[in-house]
């Protein structure tokens, strides 16, 4: 595709949006180790900047333009740096670059502004500049490399406390899982492009391929998509994740990168939605997600897990709402992401600090912790509820939105959903008493949080500001319409309203948060449903998807050590053995299978005959004679007799070389085998003699067939003609050999030296080193 | 194409195959030095029926002329065989000097691997 003329690198904001960040994480990493304040402040700056330079893009945006740049990289594959800036890439860059300023600020604290602290922010600066490649990505291989340039930084980021075995595990995990669907996204988005003709996002997206093979192309990416965004049944890698340190959890695992898979479906759901399995499966996993991750969340007793697995849920809900693809439906999914970045990292950050200040996130153990952080109880109250979806904070207002659109589609599937944000009430309440709440003394639990200190500024701080954020947002919810009607491009998709009016959506948002607090109330008897439930059915009949994860894993190494144990046995004959098998079969096979019958043409000169008769005889003669000097001189005579080919087939040059080459060698074995004793000892075989008679059987009839092969097939002109015209005129002989071996393939001979060269080093080095090795024998 | 040729090379890399899967370094060279002959022999046949020499007139006309091409790639490998080969000598040379035996041995190191892994393997 012709794009516009190049631009200097200065006239490129997108591409030094991400540039800029990349080179501070290089610079972070290289040296702020002993400067983990300036790593921190610089950071966090380029971020803030970033986010900055985004947010004056807003007016542009909400106007209906997109920013739009072109960089060719690889013009003949098609791959390029399309970066393209609208609404949803617009409202997606806002929240990685301001929450990453925030959470980096925030890692500066909760490393005590230590050692790992550069180390960490690094990662997370390299994270930024990756996920804003995802979000401006208009180039589909562009966006998988991005794609795959998060899971290596989250992959950094799980595993950052290295000395863990089980950071490590989650770690490796989460790559595993993630780059198995990254690597099915890939074969994806190759079948897509050569569909459509185009690697463009945006031009693939205004014409949307379809048939077969787009359907085939559509699933693969669609398992990248669910692997990222942790859906079932996959969706097990995110708590796991949570063995990062929690600014990590909070920023990737919340935030930014597990919404990369929802993201995607946002871009192209409304391209694809009409489909026929697109929807139903979709929409099927989001909600599965998001029942099972709500009723999973409602068990935990970790802070961490508790929050993670509702992400799993919300991501759920995501989904379902971008699989439908229509403009209501991704207008209210865009919202509830906003909402979900809103509240559910100043959660994350919250809990965070509570670890920090007690050293502990268990909900059975933390007590009165409502008077010993009053700062955070606000914040997370803010937080809390509007993930719960109360009144007037922002996670109402989306939830509201997205009840509409789903009642407009079906009311079973509000139904379902209804039954979710249930869950979500009860298992934010769950969280807020389990946090704060006073836990009634027991024997065995040994409380925690009495003692614990105030939350450091820099703590809460980057916590409280998404926070209020959420409850602006919700108060007066036409500061982000516009932004959100751009990610739709069609004005009136839908409406984000404070007080709906008393419609059913509000009927059943009040249901919900009854239910909830029901639920709630009623904490210990669900405990008890939960965990009989659990033993009885699932832990028994529904294998999960970790358990294929470690099965697969598990086998895939034993296999591989199996294979070892076979393969490498450590001789010489069956290495090369297998080799050759491989040739026969691989190579053969093509020639048996894909070759005509050569036409055989028995003509010829009687020298040819003669001499290729003497060549074989002398070959076949070296099998049966014993003493090594006899197989040396029979060596000797089929090399004078390819000489006699040589001249027979009109290559006089080639005649002479082999009889000084033939001549010399004869020599230098005559040297070294003057030290051997005269006769090949039988040495005892590993091979069989019949497998290796075989075997060079096998070789010789294959080579054969080749060299008929080779003489049938029609071969194109040969470049020789040029050679022949050129040899005198351009190169200066009449030997035209000579010529192309001194002139048109100079190099080639270069390289021929240097062979030479390097093999005459070599032997000088052995045979002096022979030499030295005798002396140093004799001297004591 | 001379059917005869073609086995003619045939012969040549099966009896250097044989040779090769051998444990002795002389025979593997002298293999070695075969299967190259064969190869050679391969390339000059690809080049079509035999010709006169590839030599240009005064004027710089070649005709009648066998492929020119080749003939300049198996010069180039016979050079290269030839160092090759002297550098295996020197090697089996070294290796009769140090341990009075041109045999090649099994690579202990690589059974290690192996059993290590048979043990994990069955596990």
């Amino acid at each position: 595709m012709p794009g516009p003329p190049p631009l200097p690198f200065a006239a490129l904001p997108v591409f030094w949006l991400i540039g800029s960040q990349l080179v501070v994480a290089a610079l972070v990493l290289a040296a702020g180790r002993r400067r983990p304040r300036s790593a921190v402040i610089v950071s966090a700056g380029a971020l803030a900047a970033a986010f900055g330079w985004l947010a004056a893009q807003v007016g542009t945006i909400t106007s209906g333009g997109v920013v739009v740049e072109h960089l060719t990289w690889v013009p003949h594959l098609g791959v390029s740096l399309d970066l393209r800036l609208d609404g949803l890439a617009l409202i997606m860059g806002m929240v990685v670059t301001g929450a990453g300023a925030l959470i980096t600020l925030y890692s500066g604290a909760y490393f005590k502004w230590g050692p790992p602290t550069a180390r960490f922010v690094g990662y997370l600066t390299a994270f930024a500049a990756s996920m804003l490649g995802i979000v401006v990505s208009d180039n589909l291989y562009g966006l998988f490399v991005f794609w795959e340039l998060t899971t290596i930084t989250s992959y950094l980021l799980i595993g950052f406390e290295d000395e863990k075995g089980s950071a490590r595990a989650a770690a490796l995990q989460a790559l595993l899982v993630t780059g198995v669907g990254g690597l099915a996204m890939l074969g994806g988005l190759v079948l897509l492009a050569q569909q459509a003709g185009t690697s463009s996002l945006a031009a693939l997206l205004a014409d949307p391929p379809g048939g077969t093979v787009t359907t085939v192309a559509l699933l693969l990416v669609l398992a990248g998509a669910f692997t990222k965004s942790a859906q079932v049944p996959f969706h097990f890698w995110l708590p796991g994740a949570m063995a990062a340190p929690t600014p990590a959890s909070a920023y990737l695992h919340s935030a930014t990168m597990v919404k990369a898979g929802v993201f995607l479906l946002a871009r192209i759901s409304p391209a694809f939605h009409t489909i026929p399995f697109w929807t139903p499966l979709v929409v099927g996993i989001g909600l599965t997600t998001m029942i099972l991750g709500a009723w999973r969340a409602l068990r935990q007793h970790d802070l961490k897990l508790l929050l993670a697995y509702g992400t799993v849920s919300q991501l759920g809900l995501l989904t379902a709402l971008f699989g439908m693809g229509t403009p209501a439906a991704v207008y209210a999914g865009v919202a509830m992401l906003l909402a979900h970045a809103l509240f559910k990292a100043p959660l994350f950050l919250v809990v965070g600090a509570i670890d920090k200040q007690t050293h502990c996130r268990d909900i059975r153990l933390l007590d009165g912790l409502a008077r010993r952080m009053p700062g955070a109880l606000a914040v997370a109250l803010a937080a809390g509820l509007s993930m719960a979806g109360v009144l007037p904070l922002f996670g109402f207002v989306a939830k509201e939105a997205a009840f509409e659109a789903l009642l407009a589609r079906s009311p079973w599937l509000l139904a379902l959903v209804a039954a979710s944000s249930a869950l979500t009430v009860a298992y934010t309440a769950r969280a807020l008493w389990g946090a704060f709440g006073r836990k009634p003394v027991s024997a065995q639990a040994d409380l925690v949080g009495a003692k614990a200190g105030g939350t450091p500024l820099f703590l809460l701080l980057p916590a409280a500001l998404p926070a209020a954020l959420g409850l602006a947002f919700g108060l007066l919810p036409g500061l982000a319409a516009p932004l959100l009607e751009a990610t739709v491009g069609t004005a009136g998709a839908g409406a984000l309203k404070l007080w709906p009016g008393l419609k059913p959506a509000l009927g059943v948002s009040a249901a919900t948060l009854l239910a909830g607090l029901l639920l709630f109330a009623r904490r210990d008897a669900v405990e008890r449903l939960q965990r009989a439930g659990h033993r009885r059915l699932l832990a028994k009949w529904a294998p999960t998807g970790e358990g294929i994860y470690r099965r697969a894993l598990a086998g895939l190494n034993r296999s591989a050590d199996r294979v070892t144990a076979v393969v490498q046995s450590g001789s010489l004959p069956v290495y090369l053995g297998i080799i050759l098998l491989t040739v026969i079969l691989l190579p053969g096979s093509a020639l048996v299978l894909g070759t005509a019958l050569p036409r055989v043409d028995f003509g010829g000169h009687w020298a040819q005959f003669l001499t290729g008769g003497v060549v074989a005889a002398a070959a076949l003669a070296i099998l049966r004679v014993r003493r090594r000097m006899a197989a040396v001189v029979l060596l000797g005579a089929v090399g004078y007799g390819m000489a006699g080919l040589f001249i027979v087939y009109g290559a006089p040059d080639l005649a002479l070389t082999q009889l000084l080459i033939e001549t010399l060698g004869i020599v230098i074995f005559a040297l070294v085998l003057f030290r051997l004793p005269p006769y090949f000892r039988e040495a005892r075989w590993r091979l069989g003699r019949a497998l290796r008679l075989g075997v060079s059987a096998a070789v010789g009839l294959f080579v054969t067939g080749a060299a008929l092969a080779v003489g049938t097939a029609s071969r194109p002109p040969p470049v020789s003609a040029y050679f022949n015209e050129n040899a005198l005129s351009a190169g200066g002989g009449r030997n035209v050999v000579n010529v192309i071996l001194t002139d048109f393939r100079a190099l080639d001979t270069l390289g021929e030296i240097t062979v030479v060269a390097t093999a005459a080093i070599g032997i000088a080095g052995l045979v002096t080193g022979a030499v030295r090795s005798r002396r140093k024998r004799q001297e004591p | 194409m001379n059917p005869f040729l073609a086995v003619v090379v045939g012969v040549l890399y099966a009896v250097g195959t044989y040779l090769v899967l051998q444990r002795l370094l002389t025979r593997v060279i002298i293999g070695l030095g075969l299967i190259a002959h064969g190869a050679n022999l391969l390339l000059l046949l690809s080049g079509g029926d035999p010709g006169e020499p590839p030599l240009a007139d005064a004027a710089g006309v070649v005709s009648g002329a066998s492929d020119p091409l080749p003939q300049a790639m198996v010069l180039t490998a016979i050079v290269i065989t030839f160092a090759v080969t002297a550098f295996l000598l020197a090697l089996a040379y070294r290796d009769w000097h140090d341990t009075r035996s041109d045999e090649v041995e099994d690579d202990l190191e690589d059974r290690r691997i192996a059993a290590l892994a048979a043990r994990e393997g069955r596990r």
